[in-house]
């Protein structure tokens, strides 16, 4: 096993190296740290010297790959590909326009994106599950059937009108829980109930309906045959053979995202006002703080890779025929 | 003439679509195993109900599409002149909810402004209470006859517009003589259809039947509008996806080796970032190329057009990894099989059997991807243009429509309308999308084996 996570982690690497010349293209090559220089000043006739000082200021007065000026190993390592792209291999992500260190605060921002992420993802998951078993539970009946049009109505709404739904009807009607905003230490549940709460409505149409279809697949094999007829409840039956036995599906799906999670919501926490990562790239976003962006899609990715990786891991949890080679 | 028509390159994209779609109609009616699976649709009543609604919103998205430029008066001599505003043949349509815009917010059906002004009243003293619309129910001279005036006219609106539904009723069950084949569903949907239709139509002419938005222009139009906006990027999207998807996909599984490794590399690389981050950090990118070759567009329609081109092509770049696996896992299936290997030992080109083998085998994989997609790309356009990385702000749009309002959320009492109208209108198309595409999948997956239609 070691020697195959050894091979998953060095096939990583080129898939890293794509993700990072892709934005590095997209962020330096389509277009030039001029004309970023140019939409950051935000005036139409700006001088060349103001574009200048700008990019000298942000480290972006170098050339692209290949630093003619300048001798020996500083050919390479003395342009924009080497400090702003290659860098991100080590994690050093650098400065962000308002000249704050982007890894500090990504490390100050991951713990309130966790407080909202890792609820909603446990309870959610909880929830969905156990209202996929009760579906296949009265399957072919009324219930199942109101069920699966319930999930289907709840997965064609906007997952906005949740949020904005859920802020009008319990914070401003109801007056349960403040609109917005975030506290550290105890005093943060009044502000991450709604969020999460909200986060879980928002998945259970689409979630419910996937599980249902992987659970009904099991329901027709043997084994769920010979544990009715050893006379195990039909509720017995769902909940420890069905759903260990549909547990490979479940986490093909579900391992991916954990690591993930560490990248919180874009649109919960930047409703709710919460400090996290996912407001973070918002504003980023929309200040069109590119050297963020950039630092977010990296982590991103290597979060997903993570993510593979630990998915492959938890099948052989699950299933003790998996072995990894 | 009085107008030239302006094809927009969205409009260009619409048409193209819409030509392979009659291609690919006009093929598979000659083809009966083709058009089983499409007969089982058919018999599905859910299936056909959602059909009818999906249908009535693409006309209003396809005449929403046609748009052209009228010619400015003009003095005599001079060369004709053509207005900057490009409209389309909805727009014409429904002039009067276009033109008639009032100052700011007005509540549906309401006759008074959503704010208080100042004004002189008949003994000239300056009062401060709210307007009369400039149009909304402008024709009462009593406020207190509104409740009876709304009451007819849905009612003389609503009973023309069942009378042409009980029509279409009779006529289609006479000409098509289908005593069981007929879905009883979809004509009561149609009769529904047309009597709201109808009230909505006669209510209108006097109202604003959801209220008016912060600029004053009316709700309803605007709803209308963002049909267009959310089937293009439902749609044209699959013009990117769809090739890449179905060429790489193919050739991955088919000639494995070296192209395969290739094609995964690209796949997992783009499929590895988020693709939220991905299609903004490629939306970023495309405003500022936008706004550096801003003399590119000269009319500010060009300009938001071009952007909703950029979203779909991006949205396609970022989308077709899913589709293009699953195609890549189908066809090193497919080609282990008997046939593919009989094909092989008479000496048939690879690519040859690529398009006449493996390509008609796996295209209900394709089928169904694209309609289970299309609900996600009109949900995600409302997110994107959240995010700030949607659509141009001035295209209507539910994404723009929904932004608008959300700020208005904090207001007292609350400006709601225009929100409700936008996820109201969203959530049927969406729905009735997701009904459809649920019937096409169980319609074409092979694994429900089932017999006869």
């Amino acid at each position: 096993m070691i020697a195959y996570l050894i091979r998953r982690i060095l096939y990583a690497i080129p898939i890293l190296i794509g993700v990072n010349l892709l934005t590095f293209a997209l962020f330096f090559v389509v277009n030039t740290p001029d004309d970023m220089a140019r939409m950051q000043l935000g005036v139409k006739r700006v001088t060349q010297e103001a574009i200048d000082k700008w990019k000298q200021q942000r480290g972006y007065d170098k050339p692209l790959l290949l630093n003619s000026a300048a001798d020996g190993a500083d050919k390479l390592t003395d342009t924009i590909f080497w400090k702003k792209s290659a860098s991100m291999f080590v994690f050093d992500f650098g400065y962000s326009d308002d000249g704050r260190s982007i890894g500090r605060e990504i490390a100050k921002r991951m713990g309130p994106s966790l407080t909202i992420a890792i609820p909603t993802f446990l309870v959610g998951l909880a929830v969905y599950i156990s209202f996929a078993l009760l579906m296949t539970l009265f399957r072919a009946t009324v219930l199942d059937m109101a069920g699966v049009a319930l999930c289907v109505l709840l997965m064609s709404i906007s997952g906005l009108f949740y949020i904005i739904g859920g802020q009008f009807v319990v914070s401003k009607l109801w007056h349960l829980v403040p609109i917005s905003g975030y506290a550290g230490g105890a005093d943060s549940f009044k502000f991450v109930v709604l969020p999460i709460l909200i986060g879980i409505a928002g998945g259970i149409g689409s979630s419910s309906r996937w599980y249902r279809t992987i659970f009904l697949e099991e329901i027709g094999k043997d084994y769920v045959r010979t544990a009715r007829a050893k006379g195990l409840s039909e509720l017995r039956v769902l909940f420890t053979h069905v759903l260990k036995n549909a547990m490979i599906p479940i986490l093909t799906g579900v391992v991916v995202v954990i690591p993930l999670l560490f990248m919180g919501s874009l649109l919960t926490e930047s409703f709710f006002g919460i400090p996290g990562l996912g407001s973070y790239t918002i504003d980023a976003i929309n200040a069109q703080d590119f050297s963020v962006v950039r630092a977010m899609v990296f982590l991103g990715s290597v979060l997903y890779i993570v993510g593979l990786i630990l998915t492959d891991i938890s099948y052989t949890v699950v299933d003790p025929r998996v072995r990894l080679q | 003439m009085n107008f030239i028509p302006v094809i927009l390159w969205s409009d260009a994209l619409v048409f193209l679509l819409l030509a392979t779609i009659i291609a690919a109609v006009w093929y598979v009616r000659r083809h009966e195993h083709l058009l089983l699976p499409w007969r089982r649709v058919v018999h599905n009543s859910v299936a056909m109900v959602s059909l009818l609604l999906l249908s009535l919103l693409l006309t209003i998205g396809l005449l929403d599409t046609l748009h052209f430029r009228v010619a400015l008066p003009q003095a005599n001599g001079s060369d004709k002149v053509y207005s900057p505003e490009v409209l389309s043949v909805f727009d014409k349509l429904v002039e009067p909810l276009r033109a008639q815009t009032e100052k700011t917010y007005s509540e549906p059906f309401a006759l008074r402004l959503y704010a208080r002004e100042s004004m002189s009243d008949a003994q000239g003293n300056i009062v401060r209470d709210f307007p009369r619309l400039k149009y909304g129910g402008a024709h009462l001279a009593d406020e207190s006859q509104r409740t009876a005036d709304i009451l007819k006219r849905a009612l003389l609106g609503g009973g023309l517009g069942l009378l042409v539904g009980l029509l279409s009723f009779y006529l289609t069950h006479r000409t098509l003589h289908c005593a069981s084949g007929c879905d009883l569903a979809a004509s009561f949907t149609t009769m529904v259809l047309t009597t709201l239709i109808g009230a909505v139509v006669s209510l209108a002419a006097a109202y604003h039947v959801l209220g008016t938005d912060k600029v004053g222009q009316d709700v309803l139009y605007l709803s209308l509008k963002s049909i267009r906006t959310g089937l293009i990027i439902g749609t044209v999207t699959t013009l990117v996806t769809l090739p890449l998807a179905l060429f790489l996909g193919v050739a991955a599984g088919y000639f494995r080796g070296w192209v395969d490794d290739v094609i995964q590399y690209i796949y997992t690389v783009l499929s590895s970032i988020p693709s939220v981050l991905l299609i903004a950090a490629m939306v970023l990118m495309m405003q500022l190329f936008i706004d550096k070759h801003a003399d590119w567009f000269d009319l500010a329609i060009l300009r938001a057009d071009a952007r909703l081109v950029a979203l779909c092509l991006i949205l396609g770049l970022t989308s077709w990894t899913g589709l293009c696996r699953l195609l890549r896992g189908e066809t090193l299936k497919l080609r282990e099989m008997e046939y593919i290997q009989a094909a092989q030992s008479f000496g048939v080109s690879g690519l040859r059997i690529l398009a006449r083998h493996i390509m008609p085998n796996v295209m209900h994989i394709v089928l169904i991807a694209l309609v289970m997609d299309f609900s996600a790309l009109v949900l995600a356009e409302a997110v994107l243009s959240y995010v700030g990385v949607g659509v141009d702000p001035t295209m209507i749009s539910f994404g723009t429509m929904i932004n608008g309002a959300r700020l208005e959320m904090g207001r007292e009492p609350m400006v709601w309308w225009a929100l409700a109208a936008a996820f109201g209108f969203m959530l049927v198309l969406v729905l009735a999308a997701n009904l459809f595409a649920d019937a096409v999948r169980d319609a074409f997956d092979p694994r429900l084996n089932r017999t006869g239609p």
